[in-house]
């Protein structure tokens, strides 16, 4: 009984650590004032109406959204062929493909993104859409390779084998039995590579054109030249990014949990 | 028409180019600023960086700031991670999932938001600007506590229950059984929240500037100061090479982390 206790209570603060914050931001997104005050509370939508009217951070949020999405497509489509590559390959090629794979995974952030700040100065390509695309692209691929490794190690290898018995060619092959089967890895790879780009400090500030922000650097910029408190809409940002988030991944959750249940009552 | 021969295996060559144009390519280039210096507009080779780094007192005492800011959220994360993660897996409740989704949600919202309404937080609560070393550390466990909860999670719910049952048969009390079994069949997932929590302690600026009001300098600021600041590439290089040391160290001290990373980041949980 004692140690149901302690454990609900254990649970019950670290949930509070982590949502804390989150609460008192989405809460206050609903007062005017600058700076939270928590003594007093002016509810109002000013906001909103304000974050809706600010051309600049809607421009931002309109960067973030593409660049994750171009990221994470171009990542997925380079990283899903690299690991079928990989897959088919002798070890003496799979084997030093899928070690350098990890590089970027363990890597520091900023040691990656100073890497690519010395190779994009060298052809004189820093701070280009260019070397944004591709430093995001560093960071997702391996991931998405490997997401997509494991489902292509569990495919039943004789279902390609007989789909060339039976006519198909190659790619046929490759694009009606192979990738069906390792889709949802491809998808995770995508969903992964989506949220790593969105959450990208750190290699966006460097790579980036200086003319151009996302929603990570505009907002530390802001903290660090001390604007942040004259922007209070960021507050509605982030509650909406918040609360857009979260019931994204309940409903994911909750959906993947009642298929499963279905699965497992069939 | 050209028939194209077309082969399964040729499917990895753009990765491959991808990644030796920007990755092997860009580390080598780390490598050789690293032990240059560039003299009148000339390329020399030189030894003076590395010398630099290990007899300037600021450098080093950011490398043992950076060392105790990491350390400390690290072992704070475990301490907490592992309980959670135990009560979590072990627990009968049929919506566990969604429990452990509560955890770990927040790795999925962007972190420069969630730093930032921690910051608001602290500022509500008197602590911004006066505790900024504390403040650095409650924002490092409170950005990495889901990564070490994850993985954690993920080995304690693979034990195997007859292990443990058949340890307290055999007359092990609780905390043998604990010390013996369970613990010892974790430490995959101990060590997996490590790395993970351990190395962007050390680095994650937006974090130790967001909460230490920037004032709190770890090795991934320095790095940062030595190529936007300074403008000295070179040093910032051999900073990068120190830290690629010990995180190499790291790895090989607790053993490497193969695959489990992407675990660790949710891929599997989409």
């Amino acid at each position: 009984m004692v140690k149901k206790i302690l454990s609900i209570a254990l649970c019950a603060i670290v949930l509070v650590f982590i949502y804390a914050p989150i609460l008192l931001l989405v809460v206050y997104s609903f007062d005017n004032s600058k700076i939270i005050d928590v003594s007093k509370f002016n509810f109002s939508f000013d906001l909103y109406r304000q974050l809706f009217h600010n051309s600049e951070i809607m421009q931002i949020l309109f960067n973030t959204v593409w660049l994750a999405l171009a990221a994470a497509t171009l990542s997925t489509v380079l990283g899903t062929a690299g690991a079928i590559g990989i897959f088919y390959s002798k070890r003496k090629i799979a084997k030093p493909l899928q070690a350098v794979s990890q590089i970027p995974v363990i890597n520091a952030e900023i040691v990656t993104a100073i890497s690519l700040a010395l190779l994009f100065s060298m052809v004189f390509l820093y701070r280009t859409y260019l070397s944004l695309i591709v430093g995001h692209m560093v960071l997702c691929t391996p991931f998405v390779v490997l997401s997509v490794l494991p489902k292509l190690k569990q495919m039943d290898p004789n279902t390609y084998e007989a789909a060339l018995d039976l006519g198909a060619s190659p790619s046929q092959a490759l694009f009606k039995v192979v990738i069906p089967q390792i889709f949802t890895g491809i998808l995770s790879g995508f969903m992964l590579s989506v949220t790593l780009s969105l959450d990208d400090y750190i290699v966006t500030a460097f790579t980036k054109p200086k003319a151009f922000d996302t929603i990570s650097t505009y907002v530390y910029n802001a903290v660090k030249n001390g604007t942040n408190s004259s922007t209070p809409a960021l507050r509605a940002l982030s509650a909406i990014i918040f609360i857009i988030m979260i019931a994204a991944v309940l409903l994911i959750n909750l959906r993947a949990g009642k298929k499963k249940k279905e699965a497992a009552s069939r | 028409m050209i028939k194209v021969h077309f082969s399964r295996k040729q499917l990895c060559i753009p990765y491959a180019l991808f990644l030796a144009l920007f990755v092997v390519f860009p580390m080598l280039m780390i490598l050789f600023y690293a032990f240059t210096d560039t003299v009148d507009g000339s390329i020399t080779f030189t030894f003076a960086n590395f010398i630099n780094f290990f007899t300037s007192t600021a450098k080093l005492s950011t490398l043992l700031m950076s060392f105790t800011v990491a350390i400390i959220s690290t072992a704070i994360c475990l301490l907490i991670g592992y309980p959670i993660a135990y009560i979590l897996a072990r627990s009968k409740l049929r919506r566990r999932n969604v429990l452990l989704m509560l955890f770990i949600m927040p790795m999925w919202i962007n972190f420069v938001l969630r730093i930032n309404a921690l910051r608001d937080l602290l500022d509500v609560i008197n602590l911004l600007g006066t505790q900024n070393y504390l403040n650095t550390i409650i924002g490092m466990v409170y950005d990495f506590l889901p990564f070490m909860i994850l993985p954690l999670y993920t080995t304690l719910e693979k034990l195997d229950n007859s292990y443990l049952e058949a340890a307290s048969d055999l007359g092990g009390n609780k905390f043998t059984v604990f010390s013996k079994v369970t613990l010892p069949l974790s430490m995959p997932g101990v060590i997996s929240g490590i790395t993970m929590v351990f190395m962007p302690s050390m680095t994650n600026y937006v974090v130790s500037d967001t909460l230490g009001n920037f004032n709190i300098t770890i090795l991934g600021k320095l790095i940062n100061e030595y190529f936007t600041t300074y403008d000295n590439w070179h040093m910032g290089s051999m900073i990068s090479i120190i830290l690629l040391v010990i995180i190499f160290l790291t790895l090989l001290a607790t053993g490497g982390l193969k695959d489990s990373k992407t675990e660790a980041r949710g891929a599997n949980l989409w």
